[in-house]
């Protein structure tokens, strides 16, 4: 604490302070901010019928998806199923949308989501697409916000822990990936002893731009250190990725002790468009590499896996001024460019200091060759020669920065539990709010672009202990709401979250919510097993395999009694629903199916796997409250003993139909 | 006929036609279910939905009431009404070339039966559809309860409220009414003579 003399007073008078309150209002526990809860009340109240002004998406960290929010109410508006399978719908479950969750080492259920990064044009969210990426099996995740559902998955090779991830270009040409485990490259069997020789970091520059192309545009490997955050460049300074990294010890055991040894780490400041000149130079390699891309087409609506088999790949000092590190003290987490592009906060999680780069400054430095040594070919700056100025006395472990957009930065304190809030320029500290308990990110709607809407500041925070009612071991994460469009921040509401939201993106609802996809149109469907009538469904056998196409509208299914099947035939359930209005989904379920159900969108096609165990009588039905007559929606299925002579056959409220080509099946 | 009466009656003719583009009629259905509403435009030629898809989700509720799936296909008149008119703009273009009041007061009355002609037709397809239910199929089946929605105005039926009035095209066939009237009134009203002072000038 010593480092910290301000801080301790502060602290020691907040101490004196809520001993004062306490005293006073024993009887009734004080209000946690100094805004009056009623006024509080009003200004997050959105009344039934009103709509919220913005959406936020926040990542569910170890759950794998993300959440919809509104702001300023809390309201969670939906689960946006990305990595990892989800029950509710089906995703990861039906036939349509398991490839989703293929990678080079198989089907996986579940990934860990970080930072979601809404895509931008010129600067500013535009609301066409969410990216996030997937942290454990490093994987980059486009979400399209029309639809509300994932629809592309790139998995980034020779990465560890993609959690540097992804960060947008000021017009969404790049998203980028770097790794935080540095890992062989190519990944083999090698002693971990071997780190500093045979291990290798990496980033990668994934061109997002255009719906089922994203691909790794180029890799370069960098030296074996861990790479955390990044913000692209924008405005002056667009062309420039900044990231931070920590663990430039290169240690490869406990960390904690031996990767907090350096009093500086870097921010690394890679030019991306000297990087796109040494590509037409013909500096990349295609290098052998295994990983796979899934996408989801709009119109079939199935998605399909393509293994790729080669990277373009180079080392960073192939390509002399593609990069350059600014020392940093220490072990940073963030590292965020403010809206004008010129400077870049460093959130070191043990330094004493925030430090705050100046782009011009570094071009200068750069130009001046005010170099003070060079790791791997790649020139290390003098930080005085970067150094635009200091925050000194921010807090104690400052993480990650935004902006508003007229002239302050808000940077969270995870030990501390604080957002602090601090003017460009002259670095001073100007206004300091307590989080409930230990904030990670925080998020200002378009906080990390050009345009800042500075309404509005949230807070993630990690511990909720006393904040809400006690449920087990397990706790909620929360997130706070900060009124920050005034000179002090006011806290105004804490609402809990869905898994852990690491970070979020907020936007105005206007750029999203006139643009939503309400049905999918039957005559546009390129579904192959669409049935746009009930005069098209039917049966067929093809060997052990039964295939019922089938269609769902209020309220009933066609067929709805299903005969002929057997115990162990692979029953694929193709279910159209047949309805072209908004906002009326069915749902699928049949007893004993091992993988899940389905929820069908109108004018969607689905496909649930039965393979029925034992004879009998199964019934099914719609699980999605579709209707009056919803409880109606139901049917059987007859499973008869292999080799039975029960024929394939369905019957619809045309009367009977038998299977249309009726193979024997084959035992 | 006035000059007056010979423009308004041209012009009159030209509002008619636009209802080869405009909707003529249009009914809406709003039920909690469906705050948006559903809603139905009769064109001169056709019923269409005021979304794409409203009148496929209209048919697919009026299952529920075993009424017959609204298929403009199945609908006679939807076949003549163009025809029908197409000749009242060009008799009322001929009407005001030619300029003799017994010939606007003849087209007069046959305009006037025609519009009569087509609001019963309208109603009676309503009232065919509102009461001839399907009670085999129907899940429904409410004792005296029928669906024939208003020719004007507005009716709850079950969980939703039917309002129908006329659309664009209609209100200006209205207008084309009052226009006609006009200038058979002109015709007919009895001539002031003009000022003795005026005529010397």
């Amino acid at each position: 604490m010593a480092i910290f003399p301000k801080f301790r007073t502060l602290a020691g008078a907040g101490v004196l302070a809520s001993a004062a309150l306490l005293a006073f209002a024993c009887a009734k526990r004080p209000a946690s901010s100094g805004l009056l809860s009623a006024d509080a009340a009003k200004a997050v109240y959105v009344a039934p019928g009103q709509l919220d002004e913005f959406y936020a998406f926040m990542s569910g960290g170890f759950n794998g998806q993300v959440g919809v929010y509104g702001l300023p109410s809390g309201r969670r508006l939906k689960t946006i199923p990305v990595f990892s399978q989800y029950p509710e719908n089906g995703y990861g479950y039906s036939e349509e949308t398991k490839a989703m969750l293929n990678t080079s080492y198989g089907f996986i259920p579940w990934d860990d989501t970080h930072h979601p990064a809404l895509s931008q044009t010129n600067g500013e969210d535009d609301g066409r697409w969410l990216f996030i990426n997937g942290n454990n099996t490093p994987r980059i995740a486009r979400i399209d916000l029309t639809r509300f559902e994932t629809e592309e998955i790139l998995e980034i090779p020779n990465a560890g822990g993609n959690h540097g991830s992804p960060f947008v270009t000021q017009n969404s040409e790049y998203v980028v990936a770097s790794t935080r485990f540095s890992v062989p490259v190519p990944n083999t069997d090698v002693p971990i002893a071997d780190f500093k020789k045979r291990f290798k970091g990496q980033i990668s520059f994934i061109r997002a731009d255009e719906p089922g192309k994203m691909r790794v545009a180029f890799q370069m490997l960098m030296p074996a250190f861990n790479y955390d955050l990044a913000r692209a460049g924008k405005g002056q300074s667009n062309g420039w990725m900044f990231l931070s990294m920590y663990n430039t010890e290169q240690a490869n055991s406990l960390l904690e002790v031996n990767a907090s040894q350096n009093d500086k780490d870097f921010v690394a400041a890679v030019n991306w468009k000297a990087i796109e000149a040494c590509a037409q130079k013909g500096v990349l390699k295609n290098v052998a590499a295994d990983y796979v891309h899934n996408f989801t087409d709009e119109f079939t609506r199935e998605a399909k896996s393509t293994t790729l088999t080669s990277v373009p790949q180079f080392e960073a000092k192939q390509c002399p001024g593609a990069v350059y590190f600014m020392p940093t003290p220490k072990s940073p987490h963030g590292a965020d460019v403010d809206p004008t592009g010129e400077f870049i906060v460093a959130g070191g999680k043990l330094a004493s200091v925030i430090p705050v780069h100046s782009f011009p400054k570094m071009l200068k430095a750069i130009e001046d060759k005010a170099f003070e040594g060079e790791i791997e070919g790649i020139p290390v700056l003098k930080y005085e020669a970067t150094l635009a100025g200091e925050v000194k006395n921010p807090g104690l472990g400052p993480l990650h920065t935004e902006f508003d957009g007229k002239g302050y930065a808000y940077t969270s304190f995870f030990i501390s539990s604080e957002v602090v809030k601090w003017k460009l320029g002259t670095w001073e500290v100007v206004d300091r709010a307590p989080t409930y308990y230990s904030v990670g990110h925080l998020m200002i709607p378009g906080g990390g672009t050009m345009k800042p809407n500075a309404k509005y500041l949230v807070a993630m925070n990690k511990i909720t202990k006393d904040r809400y009612l006690p449920t087990g071991p397990e706790l909620t994460q929360s997130a706070q709401l900060y009124d920050i469009s005034g000179d002090k921040m006011k806290l105004l509401l804490d609402f809990p979250t869905e898994g852990e939201p690491h970070y979020a993106q907020a936007i105005e609802a206007k750029k999203i919510k006139d643009r939503q996809v309400k049905f999918f149109k039957l005559a546009e469907s390129k579904a192959p097993h669409v049935t746009r009538s009930e005069k098209e469904t039917g049966l067929n056998r093809d060997g052990r395999k039964v295939h019922v196409r089938m269609t769902a509208v209020r309220s009933h299914f066609s067929p709805d009694n299903i005969e002929g099947v057997q115990v162990g035939d692979t029953v694929l359930f193709h279910i159209t629903n047949l309805e072209q209005d908004w906002d009326v989904p069915h749902g699928f379920a049949i007893m004993g199916a091992q993988n899940g159900e389905l929820l069908i969108m109108p004018g969607e096609t689905r496909t649930l796997k039965w393979i029925p165990r034992k004879a009998g009588v199964y019934p099914m039905y719609c699980t999605d409250f579709c209707s009056a007559l919803h409880q109606e929606m139901q049917g059987y299925v007859r499973v008869s003993a292999p080799g039975s002579g029960v024929a394939l056959s369905g019957v619809t409220s045309r009367g009977p139909q038998s299977a249309k080509a009726a193979g024997a099946p084959k035992q | 006929m006035p000059k007056i009466a010979r423009i308004l009656v041209a012009v009159a003719a030209l509002l008619m036609s636009a209802g080869f583009v405009l909707p003529l009629w249009r009914v809406d259905l709003i039920a909690p279910q469906y705050p948006e509403g559903l809603g139905m435009l009769i064109r001169v030629n056709t019923v269409v939905g005021v979304k794409e898809q409203d009148l496929n989700s209209i048919n697919n509720l009026n299952h529920y009431i075993g009424m017959k799936r609204i298929e403009p296909d199945a609908i006679p008149e939807l076949k003549y009404m163009p025809a029908i008119l197409g000749t009242l703009v060009v008799t009322a273009l001929l009407v005001a070339l030619i300029g003799r009041r017994r010939v606007l007061y003849v087209w007069t009355v046959a305009f006037g039966a025609v519009l009569m002609a087509g609001l019963y037709d309208y109603w009676k397809w309503g009232y065919e559809y509102g009461h001839d239910l399907d009670v085999d199929t129907a899940i429904i089946k409410i004792p005296d309860m029928t669906y024939q929605p208003p020719l004007i105005g507005s009716k709850q039926l079950l969980n939703f409220v039917a309002t129908s009035w006329p659309a664009s095209g209609g209100w200006l066939l209205v207008l084309a009414s009052v226009l006609v009237a006009v200038a058979v009134w002109q015709c007919v009203r009895p001539t002031v003579p003009a000022s003795p002072t005026a005529r010397a000038v």
